[in-house]
């Protein structure tokens, strides 16, 4: 299996405060990895090292075997990361149009590329949209247009920060079938995930941080039922 | 005061704001874009006010003068941008004060140069004459510069609001890190605009020139509107800067007439107004 995207050795600080302390993992093509941890665990530092707004100050970051560690994040961008913010950060001031147009790329190698129109169906609320200011959309429809935006990238890798946060049962459940799609579709994705339940149905592998430190990698599977670990780590049970 | 004094201020309004837009539009999108007050803008008004007296001794044509200067100072911009603001990226206090260098240099550059004397530019054949509107003598030439003005904002508004250029350095405005994020290509986007808001600022230099002249201070005396404007309208707004060039080019204008003593009372109390009760200004944005 090849490796999409595999993180070795990376150490990232905020000013003085050690954040990550050599930290690695790899995603497998095609597969989605669940990044798990507490509040303040580094979930959220590692997407950031990954996707250059704070570059590791050691370590390898590589997408498909080619080194991205400390480009410019729209390089990354254009290198194949796709990233769906906590927060979802839409551009408020931007239609829903101009914000799924503005992230468009194209990619030579996409086998049925992302178009307005296929987001459009995968979101059909987007479609009915089109033409509002990002701003006035609720959080749901906030959350699938950072998603489209996202995908509107063709990206090789999708990095997804808690893509369930704040949103109500009903939506929290269109996302992870959203997910499940996209997966379905061979897309690579990691997901950070506070929600275990979603994020345990639809990882194939989990990575595990604690204090800024990997503490468990292995298959879904190894997890689901290993209460110790599950408490020991996440806090919960 | 007959009909004639307040028509005509407010034409003079109109044509000061109509300079001013010019000014602080690509002031204003500089600032919302790269974060950086630019105090060099002024500068390159006056630079270009100065251009267009060596360009209109061997062209004399100032419409053909304002597009040759806009380009030559958007050169030049482009330079500043992209060998030295680019070196400080993320130093934004360091850019700012390197900014305020370039205005120090450009001003003695022009001295040197052009002289300490006041230098007007001829206004265009045909535009020397008034022309009588329902009664009232118009200065044609103003009328022009409002218009020339107004074509500018509707030209600037389809551009940031009906391109996908415009769509990216709004996004940029609204959130950087993430249109970066989104692969937006954020350093291209600094210097295109950077080289057009140069441009503006130097073909409006010379478009003023028939009215205001290029002068020694010309630079001193426009900047400090150009940030008024801004702070009034909104950093990044294209129609706050518009709404509040003109609000400017009204209160200075009638403020000098009606009570010169109290010109800079009048000028700064609506910022000082807005500032304290809109911080963002009239048209701005919470977050930009």
């Amino acid at each position: 299996m090849t490796e999409a995207l595999s993180i070795s050795g990376i150490n990232a600080l905020y000013g003085d405060s050690h954040v990550l302390h050599d930290v690695s993992f790899a995603l497998n093509s095609g597969r989605v990895l669940a990044l798990l941890g507490r509040n303040g665990a580094g979930k959220t530092t590692c997407m950031s090292a990954i996707v250059g707004f704070l570059p590791p100050r050691d370590g390898e970051i590589r997408l498909f075997d080619e080194p991205i560690a400390r480009l410019a994040p729209e390089t990354i961008s254009r290198k194949g990361i796709g990233f769906v913010p906590q927060g979802r950060r839409v551009f408020a001031s931007l239609t829903v149009r101009e914000n799924l147009d503005v992230a468009r790329q194209s990619r030579h190698d996409a086998v049925t590329p992302w178009t307005l129109d296929r987001v459009c169906d995968l979101f059909p609320r987007l479609r009915e949209r089109l033409y509002q200011h990002a701003g006035s959309l609720s959080g749901g429809e906030q959350q699938m247009l950072a998603i489209a935006r996202a995908l509107m990238g063709n990206p090789r890798v999708l990095l997804m920060d808690e893509p369930s946060e704040g949103l109500a049962p009903l939506i929290v459940a269109e996302v992870g079938r959203t997910i499940a799609r996209l997966k379905e579709a061979g897309q690579s994705i990691v997901l950070v995930e506070q929600n275990l339940k979603l994020a345990l149905d639809l990882a194939d592998d989990v990575v595990m941080l604690n204090t800024g430190r990997v503490v468990f990698a292995g298959a879904v599977d190894e997890v689901r039922n290993n209460e110790a670990l599950l408490t020991q780590h996440l806090g919960i049970f | 005061m007959t009909m004639q004094f307040w028509v005509i201020q407010t034409l003079n309004s109109l044509a000061l704001g109509g300079l001013l837009f010019l000014l602080a539009a690509g002031f204003s999108l500089i600032f919302g874009l790269m974060r950086i007050a630019n105090l060099t803008h002024g500068a390159f008004y006056m630079l270009g006010a100065y251009i267009g007296v060596s360009i209109l001794q061997f062209i004399s044509n100032l419409w053909i003068a304002a597009l040759l200067g806009g380009l030559v100072v958007a050169l030049f911009g482009g330079l500043v941008e992209r060998f030295i603001l680019r070196k400080l990226a993320g130093n934004e206090l360091g850019q700012v004060l390197v900014t305020l260098g370039f205005a120090y240099i450009i001003a003695d550059f022009c001295l040197v140069v052009w002289g300490g004397d006041p230098i007007p530019l001829p206004t265009p054949e045909g535009l020397e004459s008034p022309v009588e509107i329902a009664g009232f003598m118009f200065p044609a030439y103003r009328l022009a510069v409002v218009a020339i003005a107004l074509a500018t904002g509707v030209a600037l508004y389809l551009l940031m609001e009906r391109t996908r250029l415009g769509a990216m350095i709004r996004a940029g405005v609204d959130d950087m890190q993430m249109a970066r994020a989104v692969g937006i290509p954020v350093s291209r986007l600094f210097t295109i605009v950077f080289c057009l808001g140069s441009a503006l600022a130097g073909a409006g230099g010379i478009l003023g020139g028939p009215i205001m002249s290029a002068y020694p201070g010309l630079d001193a005396d426009m900047l400090p509107l150009a940030l008024i404007v801004v702070i009034l309208g909104g950093v990044g707004s294209l129609v706050g800067a518009f709404v509040g060039s003109f609000i400017i080019g009204f209160v200075y204008t009638f403020g000098i007439a009606l009570f010169p003593q109290l010109a800079y009372v009048i000028l700064f109390l609506p910022m000082i107004v807005v500032i304290a009760f809109r911080p963002r200004g009239l048209f701005g944005r919470a977050g930009a």
